[in-house]
């Protein structure tokens, strides 16, 4: 009786089973017969790089989905790793913010162009600081990185933050244990206003020896460091300090001024850029020196292919580009970009027509 | 009759083929294992031979990793692998031991099976979730309460002060080698629970017999019976613990410098992860493959030292 009916149940549920399936297995191809029969085949776009414009390449991949079907897949492994993979062939695009020569580029048939700008802000952990109240000079912050100033209540800490009451807590420095274009703009930065950084550590590059410090993997590494460790100063591009409520800082820019991390800072960087005489957009745009600029704005460079493997995947790459330019502005504003001046995307634009040949 | 000898002599022959198939089957499954190690081994050696040969034994004695300048001394990962594997071991191995003595000894039957099973389970959590785990939870808890006693008191003992010295982060190599040691005691507790397991009760209940304590009974019976699958289990939970990546790279904190205890270090894993997707400079690459070598050397040399000191106890034993 019980066998029997333990069958008759288990031979119902499958059937009941194979009917659903059957039912949304007949309406599925309906629906996708209607979609081929109206839409061209869409491209799947992979590109990687820096974590820097992550944010803002996954806000914009998904609204250029919605609008067109194409698909860009964005990997977040580093400007390290997105030049690697551009010189490989390995991806459509790769994302840097360390700008490559004009040697390099040739040597790699690669073709640069900048895509949104964004500024590297320093972010801390101390109990009762608020947001762009703590105040901090190009040097300081060298001094920090290199080990001279160890307290936050430094006296040299305390002489530029009248009024802000800084605890005796060690400052435990964050960098970017992996290969980064915000580690380049920010370490060249340092290295413009602290001559004792360049003899401590050296130029420029996307990995460097920290003297000391704690290593995270990628903006969001960092982010979770500076978020964990109190005391900690870190330094991550701004979306990350705004989606993960970190303390942003003011720093004092060339013009003398102290100026807050914001897109309107951002803006005024890279207003005083000139970009019309950078071949290949080659630029640094660092320690600008407009009165509102912030001093550690950063550009970041995408990288195409001259000769690529797959060419509608490439000429697909530089569509979705295209854009971004076009209708990707408000939504890089909202995450704490800066679009490109039109000026500079029709200097972009002609680029394309040169170097891109399909 | 004669078409009956024929007809065993099919199923002979049959049966020679079966087992010779079986027996190639097997033994190639056997030199799998060879040819795999060896290849192993020799691609790394052979990738990073531009990196021994540039830098020739500076390459495991100076600790300046530089990739800016391209100047890369492994001395800084090497030391911080071996140093979170000693502490993950020096953790492990006494609780372990306390945990298959537990499960096979004290424990009332209807525990054992719980205990065992909840030990199995941690052996399955993913290493990822270990690290994060560390970082979210321990990393906190260690860096407020733990360490600043730790550096005030234990940085005042006279020879092994100096390695507290470092300020209380809470990332460090003392961290990294409390979380590998979590996720070592499922391997080496196993083993030593179905090790002690085959101890005979003969042997066990003659000792008790005797007037032994339990102690005695398991330092003086168990144990000796069981030596060498101990030191195995031992060495498997130290192999899981050299080669750990994700969950070292989260609390170990990524800095490529000779560091004591409570200061963040690097491991050879964690450098390798961290830096092999850019590592577009040729030296860059070799030197990580050459990393991954040493780390190869190293397990292989711990292991010889094992069964060395195993060979040399059995001899003085006789057996």
């Amino acid at each position: 009786m019980t066998i029997s009916l333990l069958r008759t149940t288990l031979m119902l549920g499958t059937v009941g089973l194979l009917a659903a399936c059957s039912g949304s297995g007949s309406e599925a191809p309906k629906a996708t017969e209607a979609a081929t029969a109206a839409a061209p085949a869409t491209i799947d776009i992979t590109g990687a790089g820096a974590s820097f414009v992550f944010p803002i390449m996954s806000k914009w991949s998904g609204e250029y989905a919605t609008a067109t079907g194409n698909r860009i897949n964005y990997q977040s492994i580093g400007s390290g790793g997105g030049i690697a993979q551009a010189k490989a062939g390995t991806v459509d695009f790769g994302s840097t913010d360390a700008p490559l020569n004009s040697e390099d580029l040739k040597a790699s048939n690669l073709g640069q162009f900048p895509s949104v700008v964004g500024g590297v802000v320093p972010v801390v952990n101390i109990e009762g600081v608020a947001s762009n109240q703590l105040r901090l000079t190009g040097a300081l912050l060298a001094d920090i990185y290199l080990g001279k100033i160890t307290t936050w209540n430094d006296p040299a800490i305390v002489a530029v933050n009248p009024g802000v009451v800084l605890p005796e807590l060690g400052i435990k420095a964050v960098y970017r244990s992996d290969g980064s274009g915000t580690t380049f703009n920010f370490v060249n930065y340092l290295s413009q206003v602290s001559p004792a950084w360049v003899e401590g550590v050296g130029r420029a590059a996307t990995a460097v020896k920290w003297p000391l410090g704690v290593g995270g993997k990628g903006n969001e590494g960092v982010a979770a460091y500076t978020k964990q460790l109190k005391g900690s100063i870190g330094y991550v591009e701004l979306s990350y300090a705004l989606q993960n409520n970190l303390t942003t800082v003011s720093l004092q820019n060339a013009a003398g001024n102290w100026i807050e991390p914001s897109i309107a800072s951002f803006q005024a960087a890279a207003a005083s850029a000139d970009w019309a005489n950078a071949q290949d957009f080659y630029l640094v745009i660092t320690n600008a020196p407009g009165a509102d600029a912030w001093p550690i704005a950063a550009t970041n460079f995408i990288l195409v292919s001259k000769n690529p493997n797959d060419p509608a995947k490439a000429k697909a790459a530089l569509a979705f580009f295209k854009w971004a330019y076009a209708n990707g502005g408000s939504r890089a504003q909202e995450l704490g970009y800066v679009p490109l001046p039109e000026p500079l995307v029709q200097q972009v634009e002609a680029y394309w027509a040169q170097n891109f040949a399909y | 009759m004669a078409a009956a000898a024929t007809q065993l002599d099919h199923l002979a022959r049959g049966d020679a083929r079966a087992d010779r198939l079986f027996r190639w089957s097997v033994a190639a499954a056997g030199f799998f294992v060879l040819i795999s190690l060896v290849g192993a081994a020799l691609t790394m050696a052979w990738g990073g031979r531009e990196a021994f040969a540039t830098f020739g034994w500076a390459f495991v004695a100076s600790d300046n990793w530089d990739p800016g300048n391209l100047i890369f001394g492994g001395l800084a990962p090497i030391v911080g692998t071996l140093i979170t594997a000693g502490i993950a071991l020096l953790l492990a191995v006494p609780i372990s031991f306390g945990i298959a003595l537990f499960l096979t000894e004290v424990a009332p039957g209807w525990l054992r099976g719980p205990v065992g099973t909840a030990i199995e389970l941690l052996a399955g959590i993913p290493s990822i979730i270990y690290g994060m785990w560390g970082l979210f939870v321990l990393v906190p808890f260690l860096g407020e309460y733990i360490y600043p006693f730790l550096s005030e008191t234990a940085s005042q003992l006279p020879i092994i002060g100096s390695w507290f010295n470092g300020p209380p982060i809470g990332i460090g190599m003392l961290t990294a080698g409390m979380v590998l040691s979590i996720m070592v005691i499922p391997f080496i507790a196993s083993v030593m629970r179905e090790v002690f397991l085959t101890v005979p009760s003969r042997l066990k209940e003659s000792a008790y017999a005797l007037g032994s304590t339990t102690f005695e009974v398991v330092w003086d019976i168990v144990l000796p019976y069981t030596r060498s699958a101990v030191i195995g289990g031992i060495f498997l939970g130290l192999g899981r613990a050299l080669g750990e990546t994700m969950a070292v790279t989260f609390v170990l904190g990524n800095a490529n410098r000779l560091a004591n205890l409570l200061e963040p270090s690097s491991s050879i894993a964690a450098t390798i992860a961290n830096e092999f997707g850019e590592a577009f400079a040729d030296l860059h690459r070799s030197s990580l493959l050459a990393l991954g070598f040493v780390l190869f050397a190293v397990t292989f040399v711990v292991l010889s030292i094992a069964k060395l000191m195993l060979m040399g106890l059995q001899r003085r034993e006789g057996t």
